[in-house]
Parts: C-alpha cells; sequence; structure tokens
C-alpha cells in the first residue's frame, strides 16, 4: 500500500510536517518495501490558498491515503472530494509514522483542522 | 471638498470626530454628504441615526464551471494565483471565498466551460440623518474583500450636489483604507496622546503623504501627554487643527450615542472654524 505523508525532510528520517498546506515535501512510501518517493509541496510557497493548492497536488500524485497532523477547511474538502483518506499522526520521524500506519494506531481525521494563514 | 477623517488604529474617535464635524456643519447650513466607508464594521450611523431609504448590492464575478464542458486539463487552477480552483481527474472545485474575481481563468479555460457567476459580498445602503446626506457600505460577514464595496461607494461620488462629502475611513493603514482616502482633498488625522497613538498616526501620516494629500491632526482625549503628538506634527510640519479635551461630560455623551456637538453648541463653532481654517489652507478651496 502507498502513503503519503506530510514530512519536513526528504527521508524516513525526517520527521512528519503536521501543516499538510504548508508541509515542504510529500513523502510517497511503500508500507511493504518502504521504498519511497519525494514530491515537493507547492502549497509550502504559495501566498494564499496554500492548503488548496496542496491538496490538488497531492491529488494527482495518485495516492489515496494520507497521513498528516491536520488539513484546513479547503485542503479537507479536496482531499475528500478527491476520494483521499486522512490519517492524523504525532510529529514524529516517517519511520515511526509507517510503523503507527501498521499497528493500525492511526486516527483517522474526519474533521478539518483551524483555518491556516492561508485563508484569503 | 471631500474630507476624509481616519486615524491608523481603531478607537481613537475617529468617527466621533466624522459625526461631530458633519453635524456642525450642516448646522451651519452647509449640505454635507456623510459616507461610512468602515464596511466591515460601519458605527457613523449609531451617532447619527439615519432613515435608510435605499439599500443596492454589491457583486463580485466568480467562476461557475460546466462539469459538462470540462475534461480537467487543469490550466484554470494553474493560471489561478489565489488558488481559488482545484482540479484533479474528474474534479474541478471553486472557492468563492478566495476568488478575487479577475475573470483569468474565463479566459484560460481551452472549453469554454467556465461562465462568470456574480456572488453578493454586501450592499450599500442610501439615506438621510435629518438634512446630512448618509451612504453607507456593509461588508457581509466573512467576507475578506472590502475594497469593491467602498470603490462603488465611491463611484456614487460623481453625481454629488452637495459641496462638502466626509469620509469616514476603515481604522489603520491598509488596501481598503487606500481606497476610501485617495482622491480626497484632504486628510484628518485623529489620534490620541499615548505612544500607541504616536505610533499609529505616523503610519497614517506616511500613507496620507505617499497619496499627496494635505492633512491635519486632531488629538482626542487630549491631556498633559499632548506633547508625544506635537513633536511628530513639528517633525513633519503638519498642523494640529484642534484638540478635544479629555471629559467625563464628553466621554459618557459618547457612550450613550449622542454625539456631543449636538447637545454643546460651543462645539459646533470650534468645528465649524475647524473646517474653515481647512478650507483656507487647501488648494481645493472653491
Ligand atoms: S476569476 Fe480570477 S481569482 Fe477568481 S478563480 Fe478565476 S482566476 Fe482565480
Ligand atoms: S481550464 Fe476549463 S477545461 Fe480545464 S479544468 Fe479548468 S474548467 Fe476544466
Amino acid at each position: 500500500m502507498k502513503i503519503g505523508i506530510s514530512a519536513a525532510g526528504k527521508d524516513l528520517d525526517a520527521l512528519l510536517d503536521p501543516r499538510f498546506g504548508r508541509c515542504p515535501y510529500f513523502l510517497i512510501v511503500d508500507t511493504e518495501t518502504k521504498e519511497f518517493e519525494v514530491a515537493d509541496n507547492p502549497g509550502n510557497t504559495a501566498g494564499g490558498g496554500a492548503g488548496i493548492k496542496a491538496a490538488q497536488a497531492f491529488l494527482q500524485l495518485g495516492t489515496k491515503e494520507l497521513v498528516t497532523g491536520q488539513a484546513g477547511p479547503n485542503a479537507f474538502e479536496v482531499l475528500v472530494k478527491g476520494g483521499v483518506k486522512i490519517y492524523q499522526a504525532p510529529q514524529v520521524k516517517i519511520s515511526e509514522v509507517i510503523d503507527l500506519y501498521h499497528s493500525g494506531d492511526l486516527k483517522e481525521l474526519t474533521t478539518p483542522g483551524g483555518r491556516g494563514r492561508g485563508s484569503r | 471638498m471631500k474630507l476624509a477623517v481616519l486615524s491608523g488604529k481603531g478607537g481613537t474617535g475617529k468617527t466621533t470626530v466624522a459625526v461631530n464635524l458633519a453635524l456642525s456643519l450642516a448646522g451651519k447650513g452647509e449640505k454635507v454628504l456623510f459616507l461610512d466607508t468602515d464596511v466591515e464594521e460601519p458605527n457613523a450611523g449609531l451617532y447619527l441615526k439615519p432613515v435608510l431609504e435605499e439599500s443596492l448590492p454589491v457583486t463580485i464575478p466568480y467562476p461557475e464551471i460546466d462539469q459538462e464542458k470540462c475534461d480537467y486539463c487543469g490550466k484554470c487552477a494553474n493560471f489561478c494565483q489565489f488558488n481559488a480552483l482545484a482540479v484533479a481527474e474528474g474534479l474541478v472545485l471553486t472557492f468563492q471565498e478566495l476568488c478575487h474575481g479577475c475573470g483569468g481563468c474565463v479566459l484560460v479555460c481551452p472549453k469554454e466551460a467556465i461562465q462568470e457567476g456574480k456572488r453578493e459580498i454586501g450592499v450599500i445602503e442610501k439615506g438621510w440623518a435629518d438634512s446630512i446626506k448618509f451612504w453607507q457600505g456593509r461588508l457581509n460577514i466573512g467576507e475578506p474583500f472590502a475594497v469593491p464595496i467602498t470603490r462603488h461607494l465611491k463611484n456614487g461620488l460623481a453625481d454629488v450636489q452637495e459641496d462638502i462629502v466626509i469620509i469616514d475611513a476603515p481604522a489603520g493603514v491598509s488596501c481598503p483604507v487606500i481606497e476610501a482616502v485617495r482622491d480626497s482633498d484632504f486628510a484628518l488625522l485623529v489620534t490620541e496622546p499615548t505612544p500607541f497613538g504616536r505610533h499609529d498616526l505616523e503610519l497614517a501620516m506616511k500613507m496620507v503623504d505617499h497619496l499627496g494629500l494635505p492633512s491635519g491632526v486632531v488629538i482626542n482625549r487630549a491631556g498633559k501627554n499632548n506633547d508625544l503628538i506635537s513633536e511628530i506634527c513639528q517633525e513633519r510640519n503638519v498642523p494640529i487643527l484642534m484638540e478635544i479635551e479629555f471629559s467625563k461630560l464628553l466621554a459618557s455623551l459618547g457612550s450613550i450615542g449622542v454625539p456631543f456637538s449636538r447637545v454643546l453648541p460651543q462645539w459646533q463653532d470650534r468645528f465649524w472654524g475647524m473646517y474653515q481654517s481647512i478650507k483656507e489652507g487647501c488648494p481645493c478651496a472653491s
């Protein structure tokens, strides 16, 4: 299974970045083989509407599961309408996020978090 | 003459000054139009108690997408610098509250799938407060764009007969303030003698300089710390036109929504005098 994770860095030792819209990278990790790819998050540098931009880019990656800290209302809407399941994890290393995924300890995020800076 | 009343921040008594000035000039027989451009929080009406006769909606355009025609190419979303659109396979979403209504997405869509809808963001209300003509704009709650409403309000000025227009500007030095104040003939800067008041006055002075407007200062709640303000007025060569001394009477009148010049006629004379000196010193004087 391939999952997307909002990440502060580019490898499995990097920390999960809790801000979906503004995280610098998405790591797409194969949960079995632990192989991964890195994609830039264009929302990171967006002025307004970062969450929307991030969510659109995430959908284009084709992954249907996301692990992050929280997603604002706009990002949440795009992700959910795009068929993505969102899980919440604490700010730990990506490798630990994968362990949490395996142990079934990730909580599904069913409501958006607070609006980010980018609401205007 | 178009006279803008502004202050670098809220709570300095800007609206009080604007309202008392309008009442004083009207009391002397001048024809006055009062414009409340603080569209996020129009509150001059609380003092002037106008009877509103007209309410006109203000709209801005937003994209409406015909899902039948759209092939999800994503060009619209790529174009939109405000990220008001999101496109993915089989999905196109619009976020109205982020859309600035530039119309660019309509032009770039190769499938002609985007039409311009209209979205109401607020209203302009017009009426009378006795002999004072009164207009105000009101932005719907949660709407981020104040400027289009201010612009609509000010567009109406072209056909106005009144000799004096008093513009109650929003607090601060943001885009809506500039829209409210630009192309006025004079800027009346309301401040209070505190370090914060001084700091915000300086910001307002810079903005007014930038717009090339002549200006003068009113010190509200004036008292022993007036030096804080007079220093920077001297530095920048801006006259202090009036000092409203702090008094319990004025404060309590304000708190019950009574403009003090209504019950204290000597203030009408002081505001009238201030207006005369603005008129004399102002190149716009007609
Ligand atoms: S009209 Fe302009 S701001 Fe609005 S969605 Fe289209 S491109 Fe974006
Ligand atoms: S540009 Fe037109 S066709 Fe392309 S995604 Fe946008 S609405 Fe659809």
